[in-house]
């Protein structure tokens, strides 16, 4: 693209919006981003938004967090030092497994949550003294914004954007 | 309308007549006599004794070994704690100290090589002494004992396999009630397409009542042995089968009082099923004050649900070991047959769906099913170990017996239980797309039912059968006959009513329902 200009179109209604997202998509523009106060359902499908792969991460994770708690059980309770505490067979690991298992749900747990959770930020950016990159403090409140690049055809695009609702349209250049 | 079709209707019919020869057929080839007892027994000596050769290096101890098993077996099915050690002792070799087992010898060592040898001292010790008791009658009264407990055990079998099928399939009937009382409890927006399959289902509720009363009635008459807390004389202190701890429990153990509970719990059952159908049939005129009526009664069915389902727990099935007592057994039992319930919902919703007499049943309620069916068998197995893990780390004796002789005795299907109750099912259906496809469902569903049938069988046959067990046509020809018979109740009973409740108010809700994650499949998917 030469410019860098984007359209800001402003809703005030979630309904609309999913309406807008529709016509927008059947008239082949692609939408940058949406900006929403609260999360719309059927949002990402309307946008076509691939869907996420979070859950498959945190399965991943649970994993190892069970791998991990099974090497530490038995490392420090069967390999290292196998004391007869209380009289718990301490033979293999096998053995004293029942006594492992509250430790194993722990860890697994612990694991796929908290770095899932990681993931989450990482994958979106997020960050406690990260700069907020919102277009419009409104958006936040009661307002919602799509930002459609433009490429060209200007006019066009805002006659297209004013016939779906739009309470206000801004054209911004972007750095 | 849907019509139970003739194939459906021949092959019940034909599964009944099935099961009831085969369970007559395993009523009569079970052992009439002490002496066609001891052949048997003499029988699967021979075979234990072959098969053991084979894999045991200490040949020459072997045979002195082996009947020092026999003779440990006869203590372990009296839930003697310290048999159980002996007969470890008696077959002990290098290989058992891994074993799980060993955990109940005090003298363990963290020296392995140790262990190994205390036991095998133990073990000659214990050979030698048998050895000697050989030559004393009293050992041969011992051996007469052994095999008259078999033989009672052998009696018990066919009744047990019968019990078994009866009880799972009452609990699962049981429990479809209770899930569809919840569901107008709680308002549920999503299963009112769902309540005629679950009112129709709940239709075996009485023919299994009915079988169950007559079993109950023929156990009081004391046609069978399979609580040890019915026997002669037990509570009776100048009785040679004097039991001074189940004399203690009598004011709750005794006939009278657990013949009048049970028929108790039966009626509450079909009574809150009798209302509930004449009433949602009523309700198809929608008429609103008729549904706050069956939103009343479901609580209160729901109250003494919970109140019956714990102590029919206590009566029908921890009674069968009366030593042995567990304050989470109630629910676990509930866990168990929570988990058949969805999945026969599910099966159930699945084959209608399939026949196109649910038309409004969308992918969404089978995945909500399906999140029920993993849910719950999540839930079953925090129960199941819960009550494992609690009994195993304090190894208290009068405790640790149940586990033994389930560990001992039915290690494959108690452990194979677990695999198919929760391992198989939680990585099935934890991905959320899997449980949105029928057939996967289904796969995961039959594992699912065989996997508490297990569990059942497991809670029930070593107390009646012990080391007497095994799964041949009596097992098979139980389910076979009850199977039947749930599939002549639910689609006789489902043809008979529209299949949409359609006087609910939350049926509007309930058609458009859908899960936002779900793809649709053919599906309209203009409803959000």
């Amino acid at each position: 693209m030469s410019t860098n200009k984007v359209i800001h179109a402003l809703y005030n209604d979630d309904d609309i919006l999913m309406d807008a997202v529709k016509k927008v998509k059947a008239d082949h523009y692609h939408i940058e981003e949406i900006f929403c106060p609260f999360p719309v359902h059927g949002l990402d499908k309307a946008m076509g938004l691939a869907p996420t792969r979070l859950a498959i991460t945190a399965f991943m994770y649970g994993i190892t967090g069970l791998s991990v708690a099974i090497w530490l059980t038995w490392y420090t309770m069967i390999a290292d030092w196998p004391q007869d505490i209380g009289g718990k067979p301490n033979f293999s690991w096998a053995t004293n497994m029942p006594a492992f298992v509250p430790i194993m749900f722990e860890l697994t747990v612990f694991f796929a949550a908290h770095l899932m959770v990681i993931t989450f930020y990482m994958r979106s950016k997020i960050w406690p003294f990260k700069k907020a990159e919102n277009p419009d403090p409104r958006t936040t409140d009661d307002h919602f914004l799509m930002e459609i690049p433009v490429d060209g055809n200007e006019d066009e695009l805002k006659a297209l954007l004013e016939s779906t609702g739009a309470v206000e349209i801004n054209v911004v250049e972007k750095h | 309308m849907y019509q139970f079709s003739g194939k459906l209707k021949m092959l019940a019919i034909a599964l009944m007549i099935l099961g009831a020869l085969g369970t007559a057929y395993n009523f009569m080839s079970a052992p009439k006599t002490l002496e066609e007892a001891k052949e048997i027994l003499a029988k699967q000596d021979a075979h234990h004794g072959g098969g053991h050769d084979v894999a045991d290096s200490h040949g020459e101890e072997k045979a002195h070994a082996e009947e020092a098993k026999t003779e440990a077996h006869a203590e372990v099915e009296k839930h003697s704690e310290e048999a159980k050690t002996e007969e470890h002792a008696a077959d002990s070799t290098a290989t058992h100290a891994e074993e799980v087992k060993e955990e109940l010898h005090a003298d363990v060592d963290t020296d392995s090589a140790h262990v190994k040898d205390t036991h095998k001292e133990e073990a000659t010790a214990h050979v030698v002494e048998t050895k000697d008791a050989h030559a004393d009658a009293a050992h041969a009264e011992e051996h007469e004992a052994h095999a008259e407990h078999a033989f009672h055990q052998m009696q018990n079998r066919p009744w047990a396999a019968f019990f078994v099928a009866l009880l799972f399939f009452l609990g699962v009937t049981l429990l479809v009630l209770a899930f569809y009382a919840i569901q107008r409890v709680a308002q549920a927006g999503w299963s009112v397409v769902l309540f005629r399959v679950m009112e129709a289902i709940t239709a075996n509720m009485h023919y299994v009542s009915v079988i169950m009363l007559l079993f109950l009635i023929a156990t009081a008459m004391h046609m069978n042995h399979l609580f040890p807390w019915m026997g002669e004389g037990v509570v009776d202190p100048t009785s040679p089968n004097y039991d001074a701890i189940i004399d203690g429990k009598k004011w709750y153990l005794n006939t009278p009082g657990w013949l009048m509970r049970s028929i108790f719990y039966l009626l509450v059952w079909n009574a809150y099923r009798f209302f509930i159908r004449r009433d949602s049939i009523k309700q198809d005129n929608g008429d609103l004050k008729l549904h706050k009526r069956n939103y009343n009664i479901s609580v209160i069915f729901l109250f003494l649900f919970m109140i019956t389902e714990s102590m029919m727990s206590w009566d029908w099935i921890m009674g069968i070991d009366p030593h042995w007592f567990s304050t989470l057994f109630g629910w676990y039992v509930l866990a168990t047959f929570l988990v058949s319930a969805l999945t026969t919902i599910a099966f159930v919703t699945i084959y209608l769906r399939s026949k196109g007499a649910l038309p409004f049943v969308n992918d969404s309620h089978i995945h909500d099913l399906a999140k029920y069916m993993f849910g719950f068998s999540v839930f079953w197995t925090y129960l199941w170990f819960a009550q494992f893990m609690l009994i195993w780390y304090a190894d208290m004796p009068e405790e640790t017996t149940y586990y033994l002789l389930r560990f001992n005795e039915y290690k494959l299907p108690f452990l194979a239980m677990v695999g198919m109750n929760f391992i198989f099912p939680v990585l099935l259906l934890i991905n959320s797309d899997f449980k949105s496809i029928p057939w996967f469902v289904v796969i995961g569903g039959v594992v699912i039912l065989l996997g508490h049938y297990v569990d059942l069988f497991v809670m029930i046959m070593p107390g009646t059968v012990g080391a007497q067990w095994g799964f041949g046509i009596g097992e098979v020809s139980g389910i076979l006959f009850f199977l039947g018979l749930f599939i002549y109740a639910t689609f006789s009973a489902f043809a008979k009513a529209d299949p949409i409740a359609k006087g609910n108010p939350f049926l509007q809700e309930s058609e458009t329902y859908h899960y936002y994650n779900i793809e649709h499949r053919g599906e309209d998917s203009n409803h959000h």
